[in-house]
Formats: C-alpha cells, sequence, structure tokens
C-alpha cells in the first residue's frame, strides 16, 4: 500500500519588508511549519543577516574572519563589504560603542555612522543597540530620523521603552521594529498587543523572542517559538503572527566553546572551527523552531546557512 | 491513538449483561476509554473486536533496542511531535561513518578522532555513540573492519544492501546487537532472514515514502517489526521532508507502518562540508532523526550539538541540575575568592560563562539549590544562609579553599547580615544581581 500523504498548510504568518526600493528584503508570509517547505513553497523563505559593529570586530584567533575584512578600514567599507558576501541577506549594524560603561560614543556620532553606512551599504539595514535600556532608546530615537526614508528595522524595542522606540522609529519615519521579550510567549504576545494600541500597523513588527547559543538553556527558546508557530500557525493568534527574528551571533560567540583559545584547550582543536559550529549549529536550530531571520557574525556560517535554506527551498 | 468511549462502545454485544461488574456496555465503554478496566474483563467481546482493539491501543511509535551492554540504547517511543507538549522520551544518537574501502590509516585515524570526544557535561556522558560501517564486497574486509569499529566500544551500524555479504560480517559481529541497514523493495526477503535469525534491528529503505511503506508492510506481514526507517540520501530537501512526513504520520495520522525510530546519513547529503553537515544534525536533532550518522564528529561538531541535544530532552517539567561542589575557573586556586551560585543548570552555565570571560580566578561554589534559579530557590527555602553554611561546612570548603571572600549573588543581598552570623571569618561581598555584570564587577573587585 502506498504512504498517504497529507499535506498541511496554515494560516500565514504576517509578512514584514524592510529596505529601500530595490534593495528591500522581506521576512515572513509562509504558511507551513518551519522549514517544511514541501508542504508549500514559500514565498519569502528564511534570511540571513550578518553582523558587523560600530567597534569593529574581535577577530583575535579568527583568520578566516580577519580576512573577509581585511583592508576594510571605516565602518562603510566593513558594512559594504559585509553585505557582498555570499549568502547575505541584510546587514545588521550594532552600535556596541555606544555603550556607557564602554567606548560611550555619542548618540549624534552614531547617527551619523548609520546615515553613511545606509547611503553605501547595498542591502537593506537592521540596526542594534548596546543592550543598555537608556542609551538604546535614545539612540534609537535620534536614527529613526537620521535614517528617514531607508526603511530599516530597529532591534529591539522592549517592554520598559516601546513607546518610545515605536513611536520615534515606526510611527513617526516608517521603520520596522522587532518586539523584543525574553523567551515567555505570553510577554511576547503582551508586548505586540501594546505596540498594536500605540497605532503601529502588524506589517512594521517583528518579534525577537529572545536567543540562546545550543546548550545554553536552549530548550526553552526552541519551547517557546514552538508554542508560538503554533499559535500563530494553527490557532491563527494574530498577535503572534508576525515573523520572528533571532540574533544567534552574539550568544554564540560568548560562550565558552567559542571563545576559549586552543592554547588553553588543545584537545578542543582550532577555536575558528568551534566558534563556526556553534553559531551554526544554533541557527540551524533556531530556523527548524521557526525563525523567519537569524543574524550570525561569521562569513562562513551565514554562506553555509543561507545555502542550507536554500536547499530545504 | 486513543480510542473514545463510543468507540468502543459500537465494539461491544450491547446487552447489557453485566458480566463484566459494570451496569451497562456504555458505562463499561467508558472505563475502558479511560483505561481504568480492561477491555477483556468482557467475556463477551468477538475476536475481531478485540483485535481491533489492541491495535488502537497500541503505542503509535515503536520502542526499538539496539546494542547490548554499555552500547544498548533505546530509540524511538515517542508519544509527542514537541517537547512542550509532554517530553521527548528516548533522546536521538549521533554516529560516524567509515567504510571498507578506505585506507587503514584513514579509518584508524577517524576512529581515533571519534573515541576522543568523550566528556561530561551537567552530569552526563558525552561521546558518539555510533559507528555507521559501509561494507563493500569482500566479506573479509568487511569483518576486519567491523572489527575495527568495535575497539572503539561503540554500536555498529552495518550498511549493506547484499544478504549474501550482509550474512558474513552480521555472523560475525551478532554479538553486539549491530543494526543491520540496507533493506529494500527488492532485497527485503533475504534481508530479514539475516536480520532475524541474529535477533537484531533491520533498517529499512526505499527510492520514496511510497516504496518505503510497502516495503515496511512486507516486513510487518513477515513477522518483522523491528525495523529503522532510512530518511534516504536524494537530497537535503527530500530526507528531511521525510523526517517531518514519517513522524507526522505516526504521531498525528495514526499510521502504524511508519511508527519506527529513523537513520539519516548526513555524509550522504553534504559530502565534505562539515559545517553544513553539522546544521544538518542540528535540525535533525530536532525534527526527527533518531540516529545521525556524520563524515566525522570532532570537538567542534560535538560540543553544540551534545549540548543542543541535552538540552531539547530534557523533561520540562525538571530543571537541569549540576552537580553540587567547587568548581575553580580562569586557573583558580586556594587562595582566590569564591563566588557562590545555584544549581540550577542555566544559571550555572550563565555565571560561569560570565566568570571564564573576566579570566579572573575563581572558585564557583554550587550548592543543593533544588535545581531553582537564585531567586526561586531563596522564595523556596532551598537558598538560605543556614543551607549555604551547611554546604561549606559537608564540601570541607573551609579546609579546601584558604582564601576567605565569599561573592554572593546580588539578588539576595538581604542574607548577608545572616550569611556573616553563620560564616565567621568569612568577608561576604554582595555581588551584581545580573549575570551581564559580572564580568566587569570581577574586574573592579581585583
Amino acid at each position: 500500500m502506498p504512504f498517504n500523504r497529507k499535506s498541511k498548510t496554515f494560516n500565514p504568518i504576517g509578512a514584514v519588508s524592510f529596505g529601500d526600493g530595490e534593495r528591500a528584503v522581506t521576512l515572513g508570509g509562509g504558511n507551513t511549519l518551519p522549514l517544511c517547505f514541501f508542504d508549500a513553497k514559500p514565498s519569502h523563505p528564511p534570511a540571513v543577516g550578518i553582523e558587523i559593529t560600530d567597534t569593529g570586530a574581535d577577530t583575535a584567533g579568527l583568520p578566516l574572519l580577519a580576512a573577509s575584512y581585511d583592508g576594510a578600514a571605516t565602518l562603510v567599507e566593513r558594512a559594504v563589504r559585509a553585505a557582498n558576501l555570499k549568502g547575505v541577506d541584510f546587514v545588521c549594524l550594532s552600535f556596541q560603542g555606544a555603550d556607557p560603561d564602554g567606548l560611550n560614543r555619542s548618540v549624534e556620532d552614531c547617527a551619523k555612522l548609520a546615515q553613511e553606512v545606509a547611503a553605501a551599504c547595498p542591502k537593506p539595514l537592521c540596526i542594534a543597540g548596546c543592550k543598555n535600556l537608556e542609551k538604546d532608546t535614545e539612540l534609537f530615537k535620534a536614527m529613526g530620523m537620521a535614517l528617514q526614508g531607508h526603511n530599516v528595522l530597529f532591534l529591539s524595542a522592549r517592554e520598559e521603552n516601546y513607546k518610545t522606540v515605536g513611536a520615534a522609529t515606526a510611527l513617526a519615519y516608517g521603520h520596522k521594529v522587532a518586539a523584543e521579550s525574553a523567551v515567555d510567549i505570553n510577554l511576547a504576545k503582551q508586548l505586540n498587543i501594546l505596540m498594536t494600541q500605540l497605532g503601529i500597523a502588524k506589517s512594521s513588527i517583528v518579534m525577537n523572542l529572545g536567543s540562546a547559543a545550543a546548550g545554553y538553556g536552549f530548550e526553552y527558546l526552541s519551547s517557546t517559538m514552538d508554542l508560538v508557530k503554533a499559535a500563530a500557525l494553527e490557532q491563527g493568534d494574530g498577535m503572534l503572527q508576525m515573523p520572528v527574528i533571532t540574533p544567534v551571533s552574539t550568544e554564540a560567540w560568548s560562550v565558552k566553546e567559542s571563545i576559549i583559545s586552543q592554547a588553553d584547550m588543545p584537545e578542543w582543536g582550532d577555536m575558528e572551527q568551534r566558534g563556526i559550529q556553534m553559531e551554526t549549529v544554533t541557527a540551524a536550530a533556531c530556523l527548524a523552531s521557526g525563525s523567519d531571520a537569524v543574524i550570525l557574525r561569521h562569513p562562513v556560517s551565514v554562506e553555509k546557512t543561507a545555502a542550507l535554506i536554500a536547499a530545504l527551498v | 491513538m486513543a480510542l473514545k468511549g463510543l468507540d468502543i462502545f459500537k465494539l461491544t454485544p450491547k446487552t447489557n449483561c453485566k458480566d463484566c461488574g459494570s451496569p451497562t456496555c456504555m458505562a463499561f465503554a467508558m472505563k475502558v476509554a479511560q483505561g481504568a478496566i480492561a477491555i477483556a474483563k468482557c467475556p463477551h467481546m468477538s475476536v475481531e473486536a478485540l483485535a481491533k482493539l489492541s491495535a488502537a491501543t497500541e503505542p503509535p511509535m515503536k520502542t526499538i533496542e539496539i546494542g547490548v551492554g554499555e552500547c544498548a540504547y533505546k530509540l524511538g517511543g515517542e508519544t509527542v511531535m514537541l517537547r512542550h507538549e509532554k517530553t521527548l522520551i528516548n533522546k536521538n544518537l549521533y554516529g560516524v561513518l567509515i567504510a571498507a574501502e578506505m585506507q587503514d590509516a584513514a579509518i584508524d585515524a577517524l576512529l581515533a578522532e571519534t573515541a576522543k570526544v568523550d566528556y561530561e557535561r551537567i552530569s552526563q556522558r558525552m561521546y558518539v555513540e555510533c559507528v555507521l560501517v559501509k561494507c563493500g564486497a569482500n566479506a573479509a574486509r568487511n569483518i576486519e573492519v567491523a572489527k575495527k569499529a568495535l575497539g572503539i566500544g561503540r554500536e555498529i551500524i552495518l550498511d549493506c544492501a547484499d544478504a549474501e555479504t550482509a550474512k558474513a560480517v552480521v555472523e560475525a559481529t551478532k554479538e553486539a546487537k549491530p543494526v543491520l541497514c540496507g533493506a529494500n523493495a527488492a532485497n527485503w526477503e533475504a534481508m530479514n532472514a539475516v536480520a532475524k535469525t541474529a535477533g537484531i534491528v533491520l533498517g529499512v529503505s526505499g527510492a520514496d515514502l511510497n516504496e518505503l511503506h510497502d516495503t515496511v508492510e512486507k516486513l510487518e506481514a513477515a513477522g518483522n517489526k523491528n525495523l529503522i526507517l532510512d530518511l534516504g540520501s536524494v537530497s537535503i530537501k527530500d530526507a528531511f521532508a521525510n523526517a517531518m512526513e514519517i513522524r507526522r504520520a505516526a504521531l498525528k495520522n495514526g499510521d502504524h507502518t511508519f511508527g519506527y525510530p529513523s537513520i539519516v546519513n548526513l555524509a550522504a547529503l553534504a559530502p565534505g562540508d562539515m559545517v553544513t553537515q553539522a546544521a544538518l544534525a542540528s535540525i535533525f536533532t530536532l525534527r526527527y532523526g533518531s540516529i545521525i550518522v556524520m563524515e566525522r564528529f570532532g570537538y567542534a561538531e560535538a560540543l553544540p550539538l551534545f549540548g543542543l541535544r541535552q538540552n531539547i530532552y530534557t523533561d520540562p517539567q525538571k530543571p537541569m541540575k549540576v552537580a553540587p561542589g567547587i568548581y575553580p575557573m580562569g586557573g583558580a586556586n586556594e587562595n582566590s575568592v569564591s563566588c557562590i551560585t545555584v544549581d540550577f543548570a542555566l544559571t550555572y552555565f550563565v555565571v560561569s560563562g560570565e566568570i571564564e570571560r573576566s579570566h579572573v580566578p575563581v572558585n564557583l561554589l554550587v550548592p543543593d539549590a533544588g535545581g531553582y534559579s537564585v531567586l526561586t530557590a531563596w522564595a523556596a527555602g532551598k537558598l538560605s544562609a543556614s543551607s549555604i553554611a551547611k554546604f561549606i561546612q559537608e564540601f570541607e570548603i573551609e579546609s579546601k579553599i584558604k582564601n576567605r571572600t565569599l561573592i554572593m549573588p546580588g539578588k539576595i543581598a538581604v542574607l548577608k547580615g545572616d550569611l556573616e552570623s553563620k560564616l565567621p571569618g568569612w568577608k561576604i561581598v554582595v555581588g551584581p544581581s545580573e549575570a551581564i555584570q559580572i564580568v566587569r564587577f570581577l574586574k573592579d573587585f581585583q
């Protein structure tokens, strides 16, 4: 007896586009379970973003990563270089230099840098802050205006600052904004409701449900995503149908597997290879759990992840 | 698939004879549906009805046992698609591939590299459980290579599509209860005979799901329900689709023919590309691969994949715990300061990661706090000044660590006074309340 195939499609995830004109990327829009493109071909397969920081990447012990940006002196040059790497759908500009505990770069300087990058970078832009709540709020407020017309994605608005960030980016200048919650379906939904009540269109919101490296509480992230996708796809919950973006790089490149040198741990072997595998394994697990976009740092991880997505479509 | 009370009622004689002890057939059917009473209590059930009922109460996915002794594993037996629905039961296994046609030196190097990956993570041993042996035409060579694989003490999977060749290598290794892969639409009868004679699990493959379904049905009709399904090597998309479709059919659509664990050979899907193989292994760990075989398995692949598997196969109702004790970090010795945290694995990992990142030598003390996070443990009474003092006494910390500085989590700063009185001679310092502040705190503290 042949196999009785039952294909399954669901309520579609919302589609959110960012980037201006020809350089635009769309996240979401699918109506299948994560990666189940055999049930229905996706109009927009998951996207892969590459992260660069205003401070310049820490490339100690990472010769392959360093070689990718060799000779690119300024942030603009690095952004252009990153955008042209294989498999890159968008560039995530992370302003770690704004951190008051670090370089404490001024909001004005950051906004100016972002403007320069936006003018030169051939791929859509996503802007991430420095994880300091007050500074990020100020940063996004200034950048919303500075990047007017570029339709960038801001990462992220949180429960504490969604009013200011949402108003200064999505409402005032038509940018897109990610609603960040900490690995909890109820908090995610609540923030989406609050942001839509503020007047932000659903088509301007993506969800950042949090992130975790493989082995570091990843079960919480994957189960949260499983639940969110079930609510969105099967139950058609409109307040959870926004596409999901997952910043993988920051977590993957800060666990000990990726940062302990080969000298300190000879049996573990080459550090860069370990970091790439940690980043790629985590990214693949995020995609299987339902991320519509992942942000990675290493060009090899980006290329292989993008190729894997293409092979699954 | 659980039967509803009404479905069972339809199969009863509907005579309300009370022979079963229940007042009516309907009441009896309801109790059977709840599992409160066995169907055999009714003496008037027809043979067909009993057969139908036992088929319906059969678990949707069979539990398959492979290997012996230290290499004995259970596969399958899952009841839910996703871990949050209940829990996943039998974790997937990882393996490496060696082939009879490879040079001895290459095989030895590969096996040595595989054997080297052996470490402990949150009280579990992490190692590559299986070696897949791709057999060739030469029977003696197959046996020689299979014995090499057995030599590193791992479960072996024999990949051999020729029944005559398979017979010889199975005969030579059957004590280890290997898995025999290679049954297909053409050779299933002969392969079935080899597997059944040796009492081992048979791996079945097919050109597509229809052919696979068909072959499994034939094997089941021939009395073999000790099977593993090969997800195929047509393409990445095809193998992933097969994994999803097979599990969905078994658990959601009541198709018992596909209620078996699976095996996937990533070496065939992305030859020579370890990054893609690792990414695929990650996807199949989450989505329905039971045995995942790669070309190589070094630390770079093992560290993220074993961690991922450990995460995914934790019971959502039970937190992951680390063993209580002293964890020296950053080259700490008896003169280094101590930090105290809880045994909740996630807390431990975040805290230890930040301490490692600071490069400050620290003795991280982990008491038994019931596997809860800091605030939860404190609220539940599992983390208090007395429990910390008791831990320090039981683990004889004062004789092991000379430095008398103890940094406590900022979240439980209220315990400082209590701790000072319980631990005379110690300097108690309130640390940061968030892990992200640890690096800065330790650097300043130093």
